[in-house]
């Protein structure tokens, strides 16, 4: 029976093939659209690293008391200072800790041919590796030793390592940056976290793969600046060493803590360690800490462009305004063959059977839309590039979830949309329509 | 025309008249809307920088390896003098930043050392002498910096010149109504007179965050001597650009290879520095765009293939009436005068969930305020759609001749 009525649907189609058109069209129109905005929302609203996004959190510590917390809704500065997130190393409390700041470390390749050039890099602690699941594809990271002996060595990325060493294993060679030697202890394969949740702070989320990590530590022993934002709400002083010092917040702090015990026992040492300052007199007001995992970190930070948020709003209201233009026209469509339905109910198909055969109708238009909207979905997102920026559109890619959700929105919208006039089309009395015959 | 006897065939069709009417109360909606984002995105990006855009090109410079604050000061002044050489080049200074590059070193002013609350935010622009002929600034007030007054800054220095010069919107906003030369202002490292007061220039970040001190500038007498570089912001002689943006990096390099000039963006011309500082609202403006154009064009398409049914289905009425004496422009009217009733009802509702939607949109992603100018226009503009597409339906209806009040069906 489906595939009949799957048959007489598509003869129905072609009998109107305007009014077909047109449907088929504002279908596909509307799908595609919240498609490809589906699609940029998607991918910024992406939890990058799900496996462990419930076990990983930022703290953050108010340094600078309430006048500044004020202008920021109560809350505690986004970055950390070098004292607190030295001490916070110190103490060790969690399962593992990072603080990281974003360098800028020129590559000086032996290969004489070659220009020097710029990487994205990071100062980090070792245990970074193992907390944010980063992949190897030669040796590993640099030992809690290397941090703590302040140690000369770095990790590499995949890419630089095909540029630098042609992709051979490149454990134990030297590279140059920014005239330091440094030994290299292992190269990351493939890892370029989207959104970048580790450092949104000072990117704007959407960044080129980091390509060299060092040990923080030696980072600072070199004085190398960060080359991200540093805030700083007083005078720090002349110089590096009055700078590290100060109240200015530079550094991003991250925390393994594996379950949620463990994450209420962080708390209460973030308030603590904020009570003991208060004591000690650096802070001059009551402790205000956060603990915030990746999930709200990303939220909190807004990583999400509110243009993707509100283009997507308008194409799903869009997509509405095309399902009441194809309930207007489908009505159209069913009543004007009210006759057809008289003689068919009379001959003695139940209501049901109507219901079928409508909706079915329906189901073969909704498919035909969704095949439109899939054109224009793919359309739409290689046109992405033209209203996102670059590093945000690349990521909006048509993969087969977004194929399946496209067919599967457009047939669904367009059956739910067929409910009303097919119900207009079953209450049509048979008696009627043959006695005006 | 009389209206009576269309309101009671149009009760006849409630379903058809309700969803006309909803279709276009949610188009005159979401297009007065988009049409809103569209004017504020377009007039956001309109701002003007106050700067020789024609003609000017930035260069990021970065050097290799580590060099002491007197090194790199030195290697920027040789620098400059390479590039103010340049046949195609009227002048060059070093900076930390431009006009929006998309963010940087912005700071708090203070007016007195032990205020609390800031008098305001500003952009910090690291200057030399030759900063205003280079960026084609005017003073309003006051002098330019002398050549001596140029001192080189660490990048862990403490900010606090002698003299600084500060734009006209910084200056009304701290001494309003007075005048701002040879008064003082603290920056976060001290006490600075003001010697300079430039009339319009742009802050480096034109982000919303940035919008409260958006032409607020404090222009430092300093040359950032730090290792990993600075930038180069160097204005070319009028036809030029296109050469000279070609020779700086050659003449650079040849002077001087040990420095890295990235080769997608170390050099980017001024309209490239718009282009992308201004990326999000072009990008929001056409999709708003396009967006308006389709649904628009569907709503037409609704009302004509809704209107084309009616017309169909009501032939042997329309035989009638034109049998009973009604001419073919009285049918026209009934089908323009009946889509204009159901176009009104729709632009009520739509009216009223166009304010509602922009309420909420207000309160979620801080925006303006929808003027009524635009509803109005919105309204005319689906009032004109609806009779447009009523137009080729109706114009059938009239064509409906008399004799078809005599056949059945």
């Amino acid at each position: 029976m489906f595939a009949y009525y799957f048959q007489l649907g598509l003869r129905s189609l072609r009998k109107n093939p305007l009014l077909t058109a047109l449907m088929v069209l504002a279908i596909g129109c509307g799908v595609a659209a919240s498609m490809t905005t589906y699609s940029v929302f998607r991918a910024t609203a992406n939890n990058p690293i799900p496996q462990k996004s419930s076990q990983l959190y930022v703290p953050q510590i108010d340094n600078w008391g309430p006048e500044d917390a004020a202008e920021n809704k109560g809350e505690p500065p986004q970055a950390m200072t070098y004292t607190d997130a030295t001490n916070l190393i110190r103490d060790h409390r969690a399962k593992r800790q990072t603080v990281l700041y974003p360098v800028s470390l020129s590559v000086v390749p032996n290969d004489a041919g070659l220009l020097p050039f710029m990487e994205n890099s990071y100062a980090w602690y070792g245990d970074a590796f193992a907390m944010f699941d980063i992949p190897f594809l030669y040796g590993s990271a640099w030992s809690v030793a290397d941090d703590n002996a302040h140690a000369d060595v770095a990790v590499i990325g995949r890419t630089l390592n095909d540029k630098l060493f042609h992709g051979a294993n490149s454990v134990g060679k030297d590279i140059n940056l920014n005239g330091h030697t440094y030994r290299i202890t292992g190269v990351v394969d493939q890892w370029n976290p989207s959104p970048l949740f580790f450092d949104v702070v000072n990117t704007n989320a959407f960044d080129d793969t980091t390509e060299i990590f060092i040990p923080f530590t030696r980072a600072v022993d070199l004085k190398i600046s960060t080359n991200g934002n540093n805030n700083c709400n007083k005078d720090p002083g002349q110089g590096w060493d009055n700078w590290i010092r100060s109240e200015c917040i530079w550094l991003q702090y991250w925390a393994e803590l594996p379950n949620t015990a463990d994450a209420d026992a962080y708390r209460q040492y973030l308030n603590g360690y904020a009570a003991e300052q208060q004591r000690s007199g650096r802070f001059h007001w009551a402790p205000n800490t956060r603990l915030r995992d990746v999930t709200d970190w990303l939220d909190y930070q807004k990583v999400v462009p509110q243009e993707a948020k509100v283009s997507l709003l308008v194409s799903l209201g869009f997509l509405l305004i095309c399902l009441i233009n194809t309930i207007g026209l489908l009505l159209a469509k069913f009543m004007r063959r009210a006759s057809e339905i008289g003689v068919r109910r009379a001959l003695g198909a139940s209501r049901k059977e109507i219901y079928a055969q409508f909706l079915i109708e329906a189901a073969a238009i909704g498919l035909a839309g969704g095949l439109v909207g899939l054109l224009l979905t793919g359309l739409g997102v290689i046109g992405v590039g033209l209203v996102f920026q670059p590093d945000i559109a690349k990521l909006a890619t048509l993969d087969v979830k977004l194929v399946l959700l496209t067919l599967v929105l457009a047939v669904v919208a367009t059956v739910l949309a067929a409910f009303y006039p097919t119900w207009r089309a079953a209450q049509i009395q048979p008696a009627w329509q043959l006695k005006s015959n | 025309m009389q209206i009576k006897p269309i309101l009671s065939a149009l009760r006849r069709h409630k379903a058809g008249t309700f969803l006309i009417a909803m279709q276009i109360a949610l188009t005159l909606a979401i297009v007065c809307n988009a049409l809103f984002i569209i004017e504020q995105r377009l007039a956001h990006l309109s701002e003007p920088s106050g700067v020789d855009e024609a003609n000017i090109f930035v260069v990021q410079n970065e050097w290799v390896g580590s060099s002491t604050a007197e090194q790199a000061d030195a290697k920027i002044r040789e620098d400059l003098r390479v590039l103010r050489e340049l046949p195609g080049v009227q002048d060059a200074t070093p900076s930390n930043s431009y006009p929006l590059r998309g963010g940087g070193w912005d700071d708090a002013v203070k007016l007195k050392p032990d205020q609390l609350q800031d008098s305001s935010g500003a952009t910090i622009y690291f200057a030399d002498d030759h900063f205003l002929d280079t960026l084609g600034l005017k003073l309003a007030a006051g002098r330019n910096f002398r050549a001596e007054e140029i001192t080189p800054m660490n990048v862990r220095d403490r900010l606090g010149p002698p003299v600084v010069m500060v734009t006209k919107a910084l200056a009304d906003k701290l001494f309003p109504g007075e005048d701002a030369v040879g008064r003082t202002l603290y920056l976060i490292g001290g006490p600075s007179t003001i010697v300079g007061v430039v009339d319009l220039l742009q802050a480096q970040s034109v982000d919303r965050w940035a919008s409260a001190f958006a032409y607020r500038s404090v222009i430092v007498p300093k040359r950032l001597a730090i290792s990993l570089g600075a930038f180069y912001i160097v204005r070319a002689r009028p036809g030029q650009l296109q050469a000279a943006m070609r020779a700086a990096p050659t003449a650079l390099f040849q002077h001087n290879p040990r420095r890295i000039i990235n080769e997608d963006d170390g050099v980017l011309s001024f309209a490239e520095v718009r282009a992308r500082a201004y990326e999000r609202d072009r990008g929001m403006a056409i999709l708003m765009g396009v967006i308006c154009v389709v649904l628009l064009a569907i709503t037409a398409a609704g009302i004509v293939g809704l209107t084309s049914f009616w017309v169909g289905q009501r032939r042997r009425q329309i035989g009638v009436r034109r049998a009973l004496g009604a001419t073919r422009q009285d049918i026209l009217q009934y089908f323009l005068t009946e889509n204009l009733l159901i176009s009104c009802g729709g632009a009520l509702v739509g009216t009223v969930l166009a304010v509602a939607i922009n309420l909420w949109l207000v309160t979620r992603f801080e925006m303006h305020r929808l003027s009524l100018m635009y509803v109005l226009g919105g309204v005319v503009i689906l009032l004109l759609l609806g009779q447009g597409a009523v137009l080729a339906p109706a114009m059938r209806a009239s064509r409906v001749p008399p004799v078809e009040a005599t056949r059945s069906v």
